[in-house]
């Protein structure tokens, strides 16, 4: 990517995509690291009124800087309530009031099925993941879900080793008819751009791209033959007021921290 | 009913070899003091369960405490991989380690069904996931009434549960506040308790709808001031990220693992010696 002219990463292009998808008002389940960043800048940007829920039980939190872990003091101190971990998937997820889930991922496949578990064989790992924590639930039971992550080989893939989360299974109308209630994945945001799934196969579709990375690129980024839209629109360019959010909550949580916000 | 009595002697009378043991903590109030404990005291062939294992449960599979895992998410939070628990489950290293794995709301589910006396959890979960292949304890049944598809898995009922929390009371009784996790269900759904605290006072101050478990309910309380380290107690203590980071280079070897854990954890008498051995180390380090 050239970047002689820009004055923005990858990365930054891309948890201000993911946020500005946010809008306000919107009840959203929210995974730690990228989702977490970019939840939170639209909280402090254009959307005031997102209610962010997170696993551990903080409901409404409002960090200061970026939590590093699910379970910081911070969430809790913030939060408009703090619950038990089995009323927040029980009550509240389950109970059918999240309109987003915001996950993570290691894998993505072109249904955006999601893979968090092991690289290779089940019993015998090359690389043994973290594991699912809440997201098979929350990929079913919000009512849409978007996915962060970078674009790379590796982590999109033609077949995943291990479906943890179910996305679109294997495309069409295979999500209904495993009775899951929620659209699944409407979005996945990567640092090269953005991929929807077709309205009818659900096959992820580039259907945005960021300033300055060409189709190729994304191509070479993906592990099958990636649809592109013929409708491929270039994404809008973050403006100062944004960056300077993103990179001030970045700051303030480096100083907190003495790192960045975290992927736990 | 609770008696308040030192760590040493909890662990020693309350967890035996081939318990199941939950040590449970939802980044804030881990009980690592205890898991340290149950590391001195030799403990073996322990069915270990939790929905979050971190770095004490990345110690206690290192130094062969554990011959299963009962867990739904593995990972140094904010850093990466449990170096010990990839190792055991990769290598089998210091010995192979069954797994069970769960989703998050398979064990909140399943925690709460042990504290309501029931023998399995029901959710609507797993669909589409393939956890259901690879874990027999995951399965389905259909509601009585609508024929609905819903998954179950048995409940999950510890012989020990571990905890820690803020404050008890003279009598035993506990009061924790902040991020609960799933501790209350996780004392609840066990035969035997232990409980450490940050301290003990004479009026818990409660109000009226705080998290109070009482101590009839429990099996022993234990005062270990700022014994979650390097988790933390809220009100108490702030979270030490920087071992967090510092344990990642720690663990990544067998070798430096085990001299850790002989000069920090076996090579003292408790939690008190632990934190002064660990200072003395990262000033070294530093």
């Amino acid at each position: 990517m050239s970047t002689a002219t820009m004055d923005f990463t990858a990365t930054e292009i891309m948890t201000v995509a993911a946020s500005r998808l946010l809008k306000d008002g919107t009840v959203c389940f929210v995974g730690i690291g990228l989702p977490s960043t970019a939840a939170n800048l639209a909280r402090l940007t254009h959307a005031p009124e997102v209610v962010l829920i997170y696993e551990s039980g903080p409901i409404g939190a409002k960090p200061t800087v970026l939590p590093l872990s699910i379970g910081d003091g911070d969430l809790a101190l913030t939060a408009d309530t703090v619950v038990g971990t089995p009323e927040i998937f029980r009550y509240w997820l389950q109970g059918g009031r999240i309109d987003v889930g915001f996950l993570g991922a290691a894998q993505v496949d072109r249904f955006a099925n999601i893979n968090t578990t092991v690289i290779g064989p089940y019993d015998t790992p090359k690389v043994r993941l973290p594991g699912a924590g809440g997201a098979p639930e929350i990929a079913s039971q919000a009512k849409e879900v978007f996915i962060v992550l970078k674009q790379n080989p590796k982590a999109f893939v033609a077949k995943l080793p291990f479906v943890t989360s179910a996305g679109h299974l294997d495309g069409g109308d295979a999500r209904a008819r495993a009775g899951i209630p929620g659209a699944g994945p409407t979005a996945v945001i990567t640092d090269l751009g953005i991929l929807t799934p077709d309205p009818v196969s659900k096959e992820l579709t580039l259907t945005g791209i960021h300033p300055g990375v060409t189709v190729e690129q994304v191509k070479a980024a993906t592990g099958w033959d990636l649809k592109i839209s013929p409708d491929l629109k270039t994404t809008e360019i973050p403006d100062a007021g944004t960056l300077t959010a993103l990179r001030d909550l970045q700051a303030r949580t480096a100083a907190a921290h003495g790192q960045s916000g975290g992927e736990g | 009913m609770a008696k308040i009595t030192p760590l040493r002697e909890a662990v020693a009378s309350l967890v035996q070899d081939g318990d199941t043991v939950a040590l449970e903590g939802f980044t804030h109030l881990i009980p690592h003091a205890a898991g340290h404990e149950i590391i001195r005291q030799g403990r073996h062939d322990l069915t270990l369960v939790r929905m979050t294992p971190d770095l004490i449960y990345d110690q206690m599979i290192g130094m062969g405490c554990a011959a299963k895992l009962i867990f739904s998410w593995g990972g140094n939070p904010g850093v990466g991989s449990l170096h010990r628990f990839r190792d055991a489950v990769e290598q089998g290293w210091p010995h192979p380690l069954a797994i069970e794995e769960h989703s998050h709301a398979g064990m909140a589910n399943a925690y709460v069904a042990g504290a309501s006396n029931l023998p399995f959890a029901l959710l609507r979960g797993y669909t589409g996931s393939d956890l259901p292949k690879v874990n027999p304890n995951i399965r389905f049944v259909e509601c009585p009434f609508t024929g609905e598809r819903l998954a179950a898995i048995p409940s999950v009922r510890p012989d020990v549960t571990v905890i820690h929390a803020q404050k008890a009371d003279r009598r035993g009784n506990v009061l924790l506040w902040g991020i609960l996790g799933v501790q209350k269900e996780a004392v609840l759904a066990a035969k035997r308790s232990i409980v450490t605290v940050e301290e003990v006072v004479d009026d818990l101050e409660a109000p009226p709808n705080a998290c109070v478990l009482p101590a009839w309910a429990l099996s022993a309380v234990c005062p270990v001031p700022g014994g979650a380290y390097p988790s933390y107690a809220q009100g108490y203590s702030e979270r030490d990220n920087r071992f967090y980071k510092a344990w990642d280079p720690i663990a990544r070897s067998r070798d430096d693992f085990r001299a850790w854990m002989q000069r920090h954890v076996l090579d003292t008498d408790d939690f008190v010696g632990f934190r002064r051995v660990l200072a003395e180390s990262m000033k070294e380090a530093a």
